[in-house]
């Protein structure tokens, strides 16, 4: 079994975090990723900076400059990976990022990285499915790279079963029409109606809630409709605030 | 006519790059802009508004004293004295038109100089719409007078902070805010976005090049011009200028983006020469960046043409050769102004100025005809030139 498949047939709700690859130090990522494992996390998800991350709200659009800023590479990025995969670390982890980072790489030289460092996933908001079918598909096969897609409020019932068709890791369910971001708190009504909508839907692939959460009571309650939640902002300002080991514990308990 | 295949693409540049979140915007506007803007309701009424309330059709001016000095025959399209002072109302009145045959009621846009903001502001201010323009925090102190106009428009002006604080972060932040907020219209400035954006604009821009052939052809009497030269930021006065030449070949067409301090300066934002294929706003194109595709900031003087991709028809056109990539640099273009104002007492853009700049390079014989598009008037430019000619 793959170990994506290991995760998702474990007891909900799983919990994955992001984190900018490259913050607060450019050679923070394998301390915090181990930390994040021992607290006993089920997935990370490693951003890669970019200078206009059109999806990301003010925190991570500030985290990934100051990481670039702190000089960090995509190679740095795939050696800190594999830091983190010597420790015998089994838990799947994706990247995630924008399409241009994969175009300048080259997609194939891109892709041979990622299983190096053995990399599980990846997660790429700006490429459409339909693109990733057409151009992307074989070649992440051939790398047996897995690939995630974006659900959203506004995604229509008929799109929502063709990206289900064509993902093979976990429907990322973008919890309302915002960025990412540390959100209001707490779930909405129709946010509840919406997660309610897709969980009837009974996808083929498992289904991770994501943006603006950042408490524990969100995370069970994602846990309700979801295999977990996907928690990014809420964490990276509590690295700024030092105060990740205790808010993740609580995450964790 | 030039036309981009089903999915947008011109040759490799184009196409929709959006994430989830605006791919049912995206694809309501795929459906329905050519029904509508092919629609006789449309047509009439775009085309009254132009008429009417913009002027047109702009003159094609024939700069005799401009000529004499570049030895060739020089007409400028006079897209300065346009309603609003610009080419971008043009495009800002057939995209509200459109937003509100789809029943759309909130405007959003980006700006650069500021004018397709005040386009934007006018065009939403005549529809009774609310508006939010989106403009880098440096742009909003160098184009003072337009801000103020947006804002006497009744739309509120929102600084984009991040980046280089100027037109890229711009269109970032209103496509940010499209994100958060998909029931309003997007009313993008230039040939520039995801699909079907690029070609919406060109089609909308594209009355300038039908008005140069009609006049050419009725008060100057030759068929075509030899050159037709336009300034390039996003891409869409020169799309405009273009369009109905670029199926004739004898027709050559240029495109001049500005080089800052130098191409080679690292302050610069001539796209065509720095750039190389990646993806920026939704849309492949040229784009200037680093190995690791991450999008270096650009810098002009002029806010409008401070920009560090190309729209993908331009991109398209410039690669395949159709179209020549010429550059001025700050420098140039101020005097550019200099001179076109002393000789022909008309004060442009900073960013037209850039087109005059390029007459200079061209290797022009007396017989030619060439057209400039002369895409906007001076006046939010006057603390620039006041500051550099020590007025
Ligand atoms: C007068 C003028 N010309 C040209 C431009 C550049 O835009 P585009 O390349 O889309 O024509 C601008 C943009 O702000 C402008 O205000």
């Amino acid at each position: 079994m793959s170990r994506i498949t290991t995760t998702f047939a474990k007891q909900k709700p799983l919990l994955n975090i992001f984190i900018t690859a490259g913050y607060p130090q450019v050679n923070s990522l394998p301390e915090l990723a181990n930390q994040l494992f021992t607290k006993g996390i089920a997935i990370l998800e490693v951003g890669m900076p970019y200078s206009d991350p059109l999806a990301d709200g003010p925190v991570i659009q500030q985290t990934s400059a100051l990481a670039l800023k702190n000089g960090i590479t995509m190679a740095q990025i795939f050696d800190q990976i594999k830091l983190i995969r010597k420790t015998e670390q089994q838990a799947p982890i994706f990247l995630m990022g924008y399409l241009n980072q994969l175009l300048q790489f080259g997609p194939e030289s891109f892709l041979k990285a990622c299983t190096d460092a053995e990399v599980d996933g990846l997660i790429i908001p700006d490429l459409p499915y339909e693109v990733y079918l057409s151009s992307y598909k074989p070649l992440f096969e051939r790398y047996g790279m897995a690939i995630s897609f974006l659900i959203t409020p506004g995604t229509s019932e008929e799109r929502i079963k063709a990206l289900d068709a064509a993902c093979n890791s976990f429907l990322y369910i973008v919890s309302d029409n915002s960025l990412t971001g540390a959100g209001k708190g707490q779930f909405s009504h129709s946010q509840l109606a919406y997660f309610k909508r897709i969980n009837d839907m009974n996808l083929k692939n498992p289904t991770m809630i994501g943006f603006g959460i950042s408490s524990k009571n969100m995370l069970i309650e994602a846990g309700k409709y979801a295999n977990g939640a996907i928690i990014g902002t809420a964490y990276l300002e509590s690295i700024k605030r030092e105060e990740n080991e205790a808010f993740i514990s609580e995450l964790t308990s | 006519m030039i036309q981009p295949t089903e999915d947008g693409f011109y040759g490799e540049f184009g196409g929709a790059f959006v994430p989830e979140m605006l791919h049912a915007n995206v694809e309501e506007l795929r459906n329905n802009y050519k029904r509508i803007l092919d629609s006789r309701e449309f047509k009439e009424e775009l085309g009254d508004l132009l008429k009417n309330y913009v002027g047109r059709p702009t003159p094609l001016y024939k700069a005799s004293n401009l000529s004499a000095y570049f030895g060739a025959n020089i007409y400028l399209k006079r897209e300065d004295l346009n309603h609003t002072g610009a080419h971008k109302i043009n495009n800002a009145l057939g995209q509200i038109l459109l937003a509100r045959m789809m029943g759309k009621t909130h405007i959003i846009a980006e700006t650069g100089a500021g004018q397709h903001g005040v386009a934007a502001a006018t065009a939403s201010a005549l529809m009774g719409m609310p508006c939010k323009v989106f403009m880098g925090e440096i742009d909003i102190e160098r184009q003072a007078p337009n801000v103020a106009r947006m804002k006497m428009l009744g739309s509120e002006v929102i600084a984009a902070t991040s980046g280089s604080k100027t037109l890229k972060d711009a269109t970032n932040e209103a496509i940010r805010y499209w994100i958060g907020h998909p029931d309003t219209y997007y009313l993008i400035g230039s040939v520039v976005g995801p699909h079907p954006y690029p070609d919406l604009v060109a089609r909308l821009q594209a009355v300038i090049s039908k008005e140069i052939e009609e006049q050419l052809t009725h008060e100057v009497g030759v068929e075509r011009p030899d050159y037709v030269v336009a300034c390039v930021g996003g891409g869409s006065n020169a799309a405009g200028a273009f369009y109905h030449f670029i199926e004739d070949e004898q027709v050559k067409l240029v495109a001049v983006e500005a080089a800052g301090k130098g191409v080679e300066s690292g302050e610069s934002a001539a796209t065509y020469q720095l750039g190389s294929l990646g993806i920026i706003h939704g849309n492949q194109t040229l784009v200037m960046q680093t190995g690791e595709g991450q999008i270096i900031e650009p810098y002009s003087i002029s806010a409008g043409l401070d920009y560090p991709g190309i729209g993908p028809m331009l991109a398209h056109l410039l690669s395949t050769g159709r179209c020549e990539a010429l550059s001025a640099t700050d420098e140039e273009a101020l005097q550019a102004a200099l001179l076109l104002t002393q000789q022909e007492g008309i004060i442009p853009a900073l960013e037209s100025a850039h087109a005059i700049a390029a007459l200079e390079r061209l290797p022009l014989k007396p017989t030619d005809i060439v057209v400039v598009n002369l895409s906007g008037r001076g006046d939010k430019d006057l603390a620039t030139y006041m500051k550099h000619f020590d007025l």
